[in-house]
C-alpha cells in the first residue's frame, strides 16, 4: 500500500517537470495552430546554454534560469517573426515542417558544439536532499520543480485571462484577421506567444538538466511527452495540459515499477488509450 | 469575317512525350546496371532506390493527401521485420518475402489507422511519431527477434554472392519503377482526380462529393505498403536488423528533406531533392553533422523562400509540366 501511494507520488513530481515541457507546446498551439517540431530540442538548448551560462559565471543553476530564459525568449521572437511567420497562411504544414528542419539543424549543431558525452548541472546537495512524510519520503528538488510548474500553470492563466497581453494573444487565436482590424499587431503578438513559450521552455530546459544527464539527441523523447500530455489534457486548457502531464508521469511511474524498461511505453499506451476513449482529452474546454 | 477556331484539350505535350521516353530509358538503363556496375555501386544504388521510394510514398501522402506524418519509420521497420521473420524464421525465400512485408506494413497500418485520424494536421503528425515509438519498443522486447540488438539475415549468407547482389537491386529497381508508374497512373485515375482536389481544398473536394475520409485511409495504408517494401529490400541488403536503426526519425527526415527541397505535392520533386539529398551526402562524406546542419538549413530555405520546391519554383517560372497530369487546352485559329 505504502509502496504504491510512494509510485504516484514520484510520478506526480515527475509529471510537474512534464507540464513544464507542455505549457509552452499548448501555448504555441494555443495562438497560433503551431505544433512545434523542434520543441524537445530548443529544451536541449536551453539546457546547454544554462551549462554554457554557469561555466562563464559560476551563477546557480537556479538563477541562470533568469539570463538563459531571456535568451530563449528572444530565440522563440526572432525565430517567430523571422521565419515561422512568414511560413503561415495557406495551411498549417510549411512551419510545421519548418520546424523539423530546424530541430535537425539544432541537433547536428549541439552535437558538433558540445559533441556528445552526457552534461549534467549541479546544484549541489539539494539534487539529494529528502523530506519525509510518514513513512513517505519527497525529494526537495522534484517538490520544487512541482511548486514552480503550478505556479507557472498558476501565472500564465493569470496571463492569459487578466491582462491586456493576454486578451490580445487570445483574441489572435480566436480570429487573427478581426483582431489586427482592432489595432493588434498579430505578428508581434505571435512572436511573443513564442516567445513565451520558449522562455516558459527555458525553466523546463535547466530542471531538466539538473534532474538527469542529457545529451544532443534526447530532445525528440521530451518533445512527444510534452505532446502527450497537452492531448491528455485537451486541446486549449492550461490546467488540462498541467494534469495530462502529472498522468502521463504517474503512467510512466506506474510502468517502470512493473518492468524497469516499460515506462515510456505505459505513458505512449495511456496516451493511445485516451485518444481512443475520449479523442478531445480528458478537460477540453469546449470553444 | 468570323475567325474559325478548334479547340483539343490534352494532357501530353511534346515535352512530356519527350519525358516518357526518357523515363523508359531510364527504367530500361536501370535495369541493366547489374550486366556492368560493380557491386559497390548496386549497393549504393538500392540505398538510393529505396529513400527515393519512401520519398515518393511520404509525398503522395502529404503532397496529395495531405497527411503529414512523421511516423513513417513504423512500416519501414515492420516492412524489414517481416522480411525476418518470414525468411528468416519461417524460411520462406527471402526475394518472395519482400512482398510480405509491404503488406504487413499495410496491414499495421490500416489496424492503428483508427487511432491516429483522430487527430488532423500537426498533432496527427506527432501521433504518428508516438505509434512509430510504440512499434519501436515493442519489437525491442521481442527476445526471438534479438531484442534490443537486433539480428542478422544470415539465409542470404547461403545465397551466392553474385545472385544475391544482382536479385536484391533488380527488386530495388523493379519496386521503383512500379512505384513510379502506380504513382503516375493512379493520379490520372478517379482516385487521383479525387486526391488532387483534397489537396487543393479539401472542403471544396468533400462538396464535390469525394470522400474524404476513405480516401486518405486508403492513401495512408498504400504509402505504408510502399514504405514496408522499402524495408524489406533495405534491410534485405544491409543483412542486419535491430529496432533503434529500423524505427529510426531519421527515415522521415530524409523523405521530408528530399520532398519539400524538390517540391512537395509534385511526380517531379523527389527526383530532383533525391539528387540533393544524395549529391550533398557525398560531399560532405567526412563532415558527419555538418551534413544533417546544411541539409537541414536548405530544407528551412526552401520552405521559407520556395514553397512549392525547387521544381514547384521552376515549373511556375516557365510553365513547364514533364508528366502528362494536367489536362491543357489547346487553341487553334484557322
Amino acid at each position: 500500500m505504502l509502496e504504491i501511494a510512494d509510485v504516484l507520488v514520484q510520478g506526480i513530481m515527475l509529471g510537474g517537470l512534464y507540464a513544464l515541457f507542455a505549457i509552452g507546446l499548448s501555448i504555441a498551439y494555443g495562438v497560433m495552430r503551431l505544433v512545434n517540431i523542434a520543441h524537445g530540442d530548443f529544451l536541449v538548448l536551453a539546457s546547454y546554454l544554462a551549462l554554457t551560462t554557469i561555466a562563464l559565471s559560476g551563477l546557480h543553476p537556479f538563477l541562470a534560469i533568469v539570463p538563459v530564459a531571456i535568451a530563449m525568449f528572444a530565440i522563440g521572437y526572432a525565430l517567430q517573426r523571422w521565419v515561422l511567420g512568414r511560413t503561415m497562411g495557406s495551411d498549417g504544414l510549411a512551419p510545421l515542417l519548418a520546424t523539423f528542419g530546424i530541430a535537425i539543424i539544432l541537433r547536428n549543431a549541439l552535437l558538433q558544439i558540445y559533441s556528445a558525452d552526457a552534461r549534467s548541472l549541479q546544484i549541489g546537495s539539494i539534487a539529494t536532499d529528502s523530506l519525509s512524510f510518514g513513512s513517505i519520503s519527497v525529494g526537495v528538488f522534484p517538490l520544487l520543480v512541482l511548486l514552480v510548474s503550478i505556479g507557472l500553470t498558476f501565472a500564465v492563466s493569470l496571463l492569459f485571462d487578466r491582462t491586456s497581453i493576454g486578451i490580445a494573444l487570445r483574441a489572435t487565436s480566436d480570429d487573427p484577421e478581426t483582431a489586427s482590424l482592432m489595432g493588434i499587431r498579430t505578428g508581434r503578438t505571435h512572436a511573443a506567444a513564442l516567445g513565451l513559450s520558449f522562455a516558459l521552455v527555458a525553466v523546463g530546459g535547466v530542471f531538466a538538466g539538473i534532474r538527469t544527464t542529457f545529451t544532443p539527441d534526447i530532445g525528440p523523447a521530451s518533445l512527444l511527452y510534452a505532446f502527450e500530455a497537452v492531448v491528455i489534457g485537451g486541446l486549449g486548457s492550461l490546467w488540462g495540459t498541467f494534469a495530462g502531464a502529472v498522468l502521463l508521469g504517474v503512467a510512466q511511474g506506474i510502468g517502470a515499477e512493473i518492468d524497469a524498461g516499460a515506462g515510456v511505453l505505459a505513458g505512449h499506451l495511456v496516451f493511445l488509450a485516451v485518444l481512443v476513449l475520449r479523442p478531445t482529452g480528458l478537460f477540453a474546454r469546449t470553444r | 469575317m468570323t475567325s474559325r477556331l478548334s479547340y483539343a484539350v490534352t494532357r501530353s505535350t511534346p515535352l512530356s512525350r519527350a519525358a516518357i521516353w526518357l523515363g523508359v530509358l531510364s527504367a530500361a538503363v536501370a535495369l541493366s546496371v547489374p550486366l556492368w556496375a560493380p557491386s559497390s555501386f548496386m549497393r549504393w544504388a538500392v540505398e538510393v532506390m529505396c529513400y527515393l521510394v519512401l520519398a515518393q510514398m511520404w509525398n503522395l501522402m502529404a503532397g496529395y493527401g495531405g497527411l503529414l506524418s512523421v511516423g513513417q519509420q513504423a512500416f519501414v521497420g515492420i516492412g524489414g521485420y517481416a522480411l525476418f521473420v518470414f525468411a528468416q524464421h519461417l524460411g520462406i525465400h527471402p526475394f518472395l518475402a519482400v512482398p510480405l512485408g509491404g503488406l504487413l506494413a499495410a496491414v499495421a497500418a490500416a489496424a492503428t489507422a483508427p487511432i491516429v485520424f483522430r487527430l488532423r494536421g500537426g498533432y496527427f503528425a506527432v501521433c504518428t511519431w508516438v505509434l512509430a515509438e510504440v512499434f519501436r519498443i515493442a519489437f525491442s522486447n521481442v527476445s526471438a527477434l534479438g531484442g534490443g540488438s537486433g539480428q542478422s539475415l544470415t539465409v542470404m549468407a547461403r545465397m551466392d554472392r553474385p545472385l544475391r547482389e544482382t536479385g536484391v537491386y533488380l527488386i530495388a529497381a523493379v519496386v521503383l519503377i512500379l512505384a513510379s508508374l502506380a504513382i503516375n497512373l493512379m493520379l490520372r485515375s478517379r482516385f487521383g482526380l479525387g486526391l488532387t482536389a483534397v489537396r487543393d481544398s479539401e472542403a471544396a473536394a468533400e462538396s464535390q462529393g469525394v470522400d474524404v475520409r476513405a480516401l486518405k485511409l486508403q492513401v495512408y495504408v498504400l504509402a505504408a505498403f510502399g514504405s514496408g517494401l522499402v524495408g524489406a529490400v533495405y534491410y534485405m541488403s544491409v543483412l542486419r536488423i535491430s529496432p533503434p536503426a529500423a524505427f529510426d526519425i531519421n527515415w522521415v527526415v530524409a523523405a521530408v528533406f528530399i520532398v519539400v527541397i524538390g517540391g512537395i505535392g509534385t511526380l517531379e520533386g523527389p527526383l530532383i531533392g533525391a539528387a540533393i539529398f544524395f549529391g550533398l551526402r557525398w560531399a560532405l562524406a567526412d563532415y558527419g553533422a555538418w551534413y544533417w546542419l546544411i541539409m537541414g538549413s536548405v530544407a528551412v530555405a526552401v520552405i521559407v523562400f520556395f514553397p512549392k520546391g525547387i521544381w514547384g519554383w521552376v515549373r511556375n517560372r516557365w510553365d513547364l509540366q514533364l508528366l502528362p497530369l494536367q489536362r491543357r487546352l489547346i487553341v487553334r485559329g484557322r
